[in-house]
């Protein structure tokens, strides 16, 4: 098993004819997940590479194709819209890639989304990843832009704010001979759907997963809330890094929500909840597979 | 994006929040004529800020020795001279750092006659995902210090987004500040413009500090935004082009805007162990590891989590305009990018900009063996690293050896 995706898992593409989500859109084919169909809007009835029907809404492609997940990679100006849209077509996770959405777009977005069964992911993250049963991962499912080959099917879960230290942990994992359940970015904005505690919760839950690597950084207090639970209800090992240790206070450190702010949201606050939760937090991060092998 | 004192009073002031009256100067006789404006309409005393992007600025000294960013004066010559003083003058506050900033512009108010000083803050609760309206009986301190020291004088009403502040919350914080009879109305009615000035500005900070409680010519009690500090979501800034026409260049450092044209998130800072990394997260988890076997960075640089070849040459060129960077760090990990492109772009900005520093360079990820082949045949000294931590303590020791 796995988190939230599994390989059969359907999924559409919002903004399948952009540039960007094309791209993705055919490495996702090419590494095997279900892409379904895409969503333009006006451009409906015309196919992606010949095979993959594209659709005007959301709606109409959950009815014919029975997706039950999207990407989003419309432009930040819409992309607020694109979400709300997967949500009311009843899909069960928007993964929303686009990076650089108003914060108010997605306070709104958030509130609008309290009742709704719709699980966000991101935005402004890589996205999510189950790896599947071939050499290198192929036959998984794959949402977003992480590079698929670097994955092997496993038993550690992944969950972090940032792509390319993602990346980096899923790497060290692999190189080690030790595979991933499922992978999650959750994303740099300071207002994002799925945090750290929702992946951990999940984690613990399944039963395919034996260990989890968190990754956070510097900025609000998600992954001290996610500590927290852990301490109380942890039961399987969890190795920790957190980014921005050296950071300059009050500065954006490139994603929207890394900044330390009225003290607030510091690196060292972070690797203290994460020790006092028995968290292993890894000294550097070339650390942090090992970290947690050392646990396992 | 952060905007001047005199910009967040007009867009305070277009959303109905009371200030006391003024504008902004670019000349001391400007300020002169506007200070004596002032006067003929009633006011006694007035107030001359610099209007810099920076705290503290009434305990700053200029560089050339002039007191203090703020002055309380009570005739139009005074204030000419004292904003001849600071016009082209660079004030030094203890948020600027020692090299200051340059006053182009003072802000000439009138000076109310205070009674209570109140502090007053919309922002983002990022754990409710809301906004909050955060208010304290504690004005013209620190809020930070407030938190610590007495937490209990600190009111907060998180905000339902959809709805927007209501009337009785705003009663509701009126009351927990103190307020009685008329001022109640008063104060939920500033709140309210505060809060729509907050939303429909896309700001992720508005604080007032202080907010005054003032005696009227009239002998009334009234309530001002004495002072007003704003910053705008970027994210946001497609939207608001006359908001976006506010940005002071002036007050950014001059590599940190270079860099925004070339899509480039870089942030000097005090080190001379340069850094050029794709993505966020590893970019602070660069610096991080630099630190941690001893060595000082010398700027945060994420080249995008994709990293195009002109990007990287874009990056190389701003690193090498801080004079303090003795070597560089180079870590990309090419999750889909074709790391030999990557190594081309090196070899090709390498070539380009005559780099005389020492470079390590690690890559890894989508075809690392032909990267690593472009580095070694372009018979650049170029050190490569095998991971993170290799490179990073092999980048250290080329400083520590060659100091």
């Amino acid at each position: 098993m796995s988190i939230l995706v599994q390989p059969d898992t359907k999924i559409l593409v919002q903004g399948i004819t952009g540039s960007f989500g094309g791209r993705h859109a055919r490495l996702s084919l090419e590494y095997g997940t279900q892409v379904v169909a895409g969503v333009t809007p006006g451009k409906g009835g015309q196919l992606f590479d010949q095979r993959v029907p594209i659709f005007d809404s959301v709606a109409q492609a959950v009815r014919d194709t029975g997706a039950t997940a999207s990407a989003v990679f419309v432009p930040p100006a819409f992309a607020a819209d694109a979400i709300l849209e997967g949500v009311a077509a009843g899909l069960d996770l928007v993964v929303c890639i686009t990076e650089g959405i108003p914060v108010r777009d997605m306070i709104r977005v958030k509130a609008a989304m309290r009742e709704s069964r719709t699980r966000l992911i991101g935005p402004n993250c890589p996205g999510i990843v189950t790896p599947g049963e071939g050499r290198t991962s192929q036959g998984g499912c794959r949402i977003g832009i992480a590079p698929g080959y670097i994955h092997r099917k496993g038993h550690v879960g992944v969950v972090s704010r940032s792509g390319t230290l993602t990346y980096e942990a899923v790497w060290q994992l692999t190189c080690r001979g030790v595979g991933q359940s499922t992978c999650i970015g959750i994303g740099g904005d300071p207002v994002h759907g799925t945090t750290h505690l929702d992946a951990i919760r999940l984690f613990m839950e399944d039963p395919d997963t034996h260990g989890i690597i968190m990754i956070g950084e510097i900025g609000g207090s998600a992954e001290e809330e996610a500590a927290a639970w852990i301490r109380q209800h942890g039961t399987k090992p969890v190795a920790g890094f957190v980014a921005g240790a050296t950071a300059p206070p009050g500065r954006r450190m490139g994603h929207a929500g890394a900044i330390v702010s009225g003290g607030k949201g510091t690196a060292a606050a972070k690797i203290e909840a994460f020790r006092q939760a028995g968290i292993a937090v890894a000294p550097t991060p070339s650390d942090m597979a090992d970290t947690l092998l050392k646990r396992m | 994006m952060n905007i001047h004192e005199f910009q967040a009073r007009e867009l305070l002031a277009e959303h109905g929040v009371p200030l006391p009256p003024g504008g902004m100067c670019a000349s001391a006789e400007d300020a002169g004529a506007l200070a004596q404006q002032l006067l003929d309409s009633g006011e006694t005393l007035l107030v001359l800020k610099a209007q810099i992007h920076a705290g503290g600025r009434g305990k700053g000294t200029f560089t050339d020795g002039y007191p203090g960013g703020v002055k309380l004066l009570r005739t139009a010559p005074e204030i000419r001279t004292a904003a001849a003083a600071m016009l082209g003058n660079t004030l030094v506050t203890k948020q600027t750092g020692p090299e200051g900033r340059r006053v182009n512009r003072v802000l000439v108010a009138g000076a109310p006659n205070i009674q209570k000083e109140l502090y007053l803050a919309v922002l983002l609760d990022r754990s409710l995902a809301r906004p909050v309206v955060m208010a304290s009986t504690a004005g013209g301190m620190d809020i930070e210090e407030v938190a610590a020291k007495t937490p209990e004088k600190i009111v907060r009403q998180p905000v339902d987004p959809l709805l927007g502040l209501q009337p009785y919350e705003a009663r509701d914080l009126a009351i927990a500040l103190g307020f009685t009879g008329g001022l109640i109305h008063q104060a939920a009615g500033l709140l309210m413009a505060v809060y729509r000035a907050w939303w429909e500005s896309d700001a992720s900070l508005i604080e007032i500090n202080p907010l005054c409680v003032v005696k009227t010519r009239e002998g009334k009690e009234a309530l001002l935004a004495v002072d007003a500090k704003i910053s705008i979501d970027d994210n946001s800034l497609f939207r608001h082009p006359r908001i976006q026409a506010m940005r002071d260049l002036a007050e950014e450092s001059p590599l940190e805007v270079e860099a925004s044209s070339f899509a480039l998130n870089y942030i000097k800072l005090d080190g001379n162990i340069a850094c050029l990394v794709n993505g966020a997260g590893l970019a602070m988890a660069t610096m991080d590891i630099i630190q941690h076997y001893g060595g000082v960075p010398a700027n945060f640089l994420d080249v995008g989590g994709g990293a195009s070849e002109e990007q990287v040459a874009g990056a190389f060129k701003i690193i090498m305009k801080d004079p303090n960077v003795k070597a560089i760090l180079v870590n990309i990990f090419g999750g889909i990018m074709d790391c030999d492109v990557i190594a081309r772009g090196i070899v090709q900005a390498v070539k380009e900009t005559g780099l005389k520093l020492p470079l390590v360079v690690r890559l890894e990820g989508n075809n690392v063996e032909s990267g690593r082949a472009t580095l070694a045949a372009s018979r650049l000294t170029i050190t490569t690293g095998e991971s993170m931590a290799d490179a990073a303590q092999k980048v250290v020791r080329t400083v520590t050896a060659h100091p």
